[in-house]
């Protein structure tokens, strides 16, 4: 007994509850990360996380921290709100592709050129999971949604949107990276994706997103395992893992 | 305790909630209110605050709303199509129970309308220009020195019930200059977290969530309760009014803002001809002062009503008397003023002979 070492466990902020997700969904793998990490750098006490509206916009229920429920795509701004008046909080908003890409793109442009000093998780699933899987800013071309039955058509939907690369073209971003959920080894570097970005906010360094490459194996009418393969097969080479901007000091 | 100063009304509305312990500012630009974010740019640095242009008024309101949820004293203000797309930030401080102050410069409407005084925005202030069923307390001053001496009075109101205020004035308080004093300064040093902010759990015990969510009906519908409750209690306790000249008043104009202040000559104007008027001006128009205009029903021949619309308060003033009196009604759209003799010269077609 004695020489036993805790090797897994529960990150404390996250509730003892059943979540509201699919099955075999990875926002639940999206929610660990953080909660490990805030577990890990004692951040716990000193966060407020803005929550989205979309699948997560139950999350506060499931990682426990002060915690503010933003409208449709205003995270970043609610978040601004929070950082500037409070600026020894640690702030997080936590973003699906529709929140952040489509409805909140202007909220979240601004933030980053501003360099405010909070960090998004934002959630790419390639559809609107929460309304039922209708077409996102992040579904690829020819992919089926409730929104596009024939398949995305760039000449009438036009093209995904790339957001980390866009944010990574602009002087105020301090770490935009992008990771992905499908396998372990994504998910070990997507934690030092989340973790440099954590450390960009405590350095005051900036703004820092990391997109979380994810599944939705519920809209995409598949099982989990299948969902996974699909990221590699299909979603990954259009939205590849990467580190598209670091600015000195960010580690 | 000061002197006067010779200011222009959408600076010392900015001056008034520095004074007040306004931590920050979160606007866009828009006429006829600029000046209010351009005062607020230079002295918000001066004073070790924050003053944030923000990328529009939809992310204004949020940040506003982030802050807010700090239980940090903020204020925002913008014009008529600006306060249209706070609106959906609005509804949800509401549902949020965070208290911030606004302020609606209103100009000419609707669409981009123009950059003239208007009352066009009284149905959106008043009965709820976002969605669900929220009210916002809105407080309508007459002049600068009101306006200033109301900035203060709306934060504490904003605080005692944990409520947006929204302050509205049209353009022309926003572009005129009169000497205003100001009378207080809040010492913010003294500020303290509020115990419901969500400022990261900290010591406290339990952690901290302001959402306007509850996806079961029963507990939304309590959510409801909750704020119909505190409605009622600021109708039953937070009206403003003024009554001028009403103690022999034979008829009343209703009037607010602007208006208001018009309708102040235009009754000394009427007295002269001997025509026994007075005036019932709303200060605040939500909640409404219907018990007053319902106590002079009796008192006066008829009531007339006179905004920079097409009638929106008029309806609140039936709806006070109830058929009790003929309420009339003049107004001007589109950014125009009409002056004390014109407004007389309405009214009087309304006393049927007996003062011609
Ligand atoms: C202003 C507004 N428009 C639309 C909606 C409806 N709505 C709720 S969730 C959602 C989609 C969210 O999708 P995404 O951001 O991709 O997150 P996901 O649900 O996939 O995690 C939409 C459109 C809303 N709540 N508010």
């Amino acid at each position: 007994m004695s020489n036993m070492k805790t090797i897994y466990k529960v990150p404390s902020p996250i509730a003892k509850r059943d979540t509201s997700y699919c099955p075999g969904c990875t926002h639940g793998v999206a929610h660990r990360l953080i909660a490990e990490l805030l577990e890990e750098m004692d951040l716990t006490k000193k966060t407020v996380i803005v929550w989205p509206v979309g699948c997560a916009v139950l999350g506060y229920y499931f990682i426990e921290t002060d915690a503010l429920e933003a409208a449709h795509g205003r995270a970043c701004a609610m978040a601004t709100g929070v950082k500037r008046v409070h600026p020894e909080t640690f702030v997080l908003t936590y973003q699906g592709d529709g929140d952040i890409a489509s409805i909140g793109i202007a909220e979240t442009i601004h933030a980053a050129a501003r360099g405010e000093n909070i960090t998004t998780v934002f959630i790419n699933n390639g559809n609107y999971g929460m309304t039922g899987g209708q077409m996102a800013p992040t579904t690829l071309i020819g992919q089926v949604t409730t929104t596009s039955p024939y398949g995305r058509k760039p000449e009438m939907n036009g093209f995904p949107i790339h957001l980390p690369e866009m944010l990574a073209t602009m002087d105020g971003p301090a770490y935009i990276a992008r990771g992905a959920l499908d396998n372990t080894q994504h998910i070990l570097q997507a934690k030092k994706f989340l973790k440099k970005a954590f450390n960009t906010q405590l350095k005051g360094l900036g703004y820092a997103l990391v997109e979380l490459v994810s599944n939705c194996p519920t809209n995409w009418k598949m099982t989990p395992v299948e969902s996974l393969e699909r990221i590699r097969k299909e979603v990954l080479p259009v939205f590849p893992i990467g580190e598209f901007r670091v600015v000195k000091g960010v580690e | 305790m000061g002197e006067k100063i010779l200011m222009k009304g959408a600076e010392a509305i900015a001056e008034a909630a520095i004074k007040a312990g306004a931590m920050a500012f979160f606007g866009y630009p828009i006429t006829p209110q600029n000046e209010t974010p351009e005062y607020f740019s230079r002295r918000m640095p001066e004073v070790g605050r924050i003053f944030l242009q923000a990328e529009s008024e939809v992310a204004a309101i949020n940040m506003i709303y982030g802050a807010a949820c700090t239980g940090t004293r903020v204020f925002a203000s913008s014009s008529s199509p600006g306060i249209s797309l706070m609106q959906e930030g609005f509804s949800y401080i509401a549902n949020s129970n965070v208290p911030c102050v606004v302020a609606n410069v209103m100009r000419g409407g609707p669409g981009l309308g123009d950059i003239a005084p208007a009352q066009g925005d009284y149905f959106q202030a008043t009965k709820g220009g976002g969605h669900g069923d929220y009210h916002t307390i809105v407080i309508a001053p007459h002049t600068l020195q009101e306006e200033v001496d109301l900035v203060l009075k709306a934060f504490d109101l904003a605080e005692k019930y944990r409520i947006m205020v929204v302050l509205i004035v049209d353009g022309l308080l926003g572009q005129m200059m009169e000497p205003v004093e100001f009378k207080e300064t809040v010492d913010v040093t003294k500020f303290k977290v509020p115990e419901w902010a969500t400022v990261g759990q900290g010591d406290r015990e339990d952690r901290i969530i302001i959402t306007s969510l509850d996806l079961a009906p029963e507990g939304l519908e309590k959510m409801n309760l909750h704020l119909q409750e505190k409605y009622r209690k600021i109708e039953e306790q937070e009206v403003m009014v003024e009554e001028y000249r009403m103690d022999d008043a034979e008829y009343a104009i209703t009037a607010f803002g602007t208006m208001a202040r018009i309708s102040k000559t235009t009754i000394e104007l009427a007295r002269s001809e001997g025509i026994k008027v007075g005036l019932i001006r709303p200060i605040t128009v939500w909640p409404f002062p219907s018990k007053t205009i319902e106590n002079r029903a009796n008192q006066v021949k008829f009531f007339f009503d006179t905004e920079l619309n097409a009638g929106q308060m008029i309806e609140d003033v039936k709806l006070a008397l109830n058929g009790a009196r003929p309420v009339y009604f003049y107004g001007k759209m589109g950014g125009i003023v009409p002056s004390a003799e014109e407004v007389l010269e309405e009214f009087k077609k309304h006393l049927g002979g007996q003062h011609e």
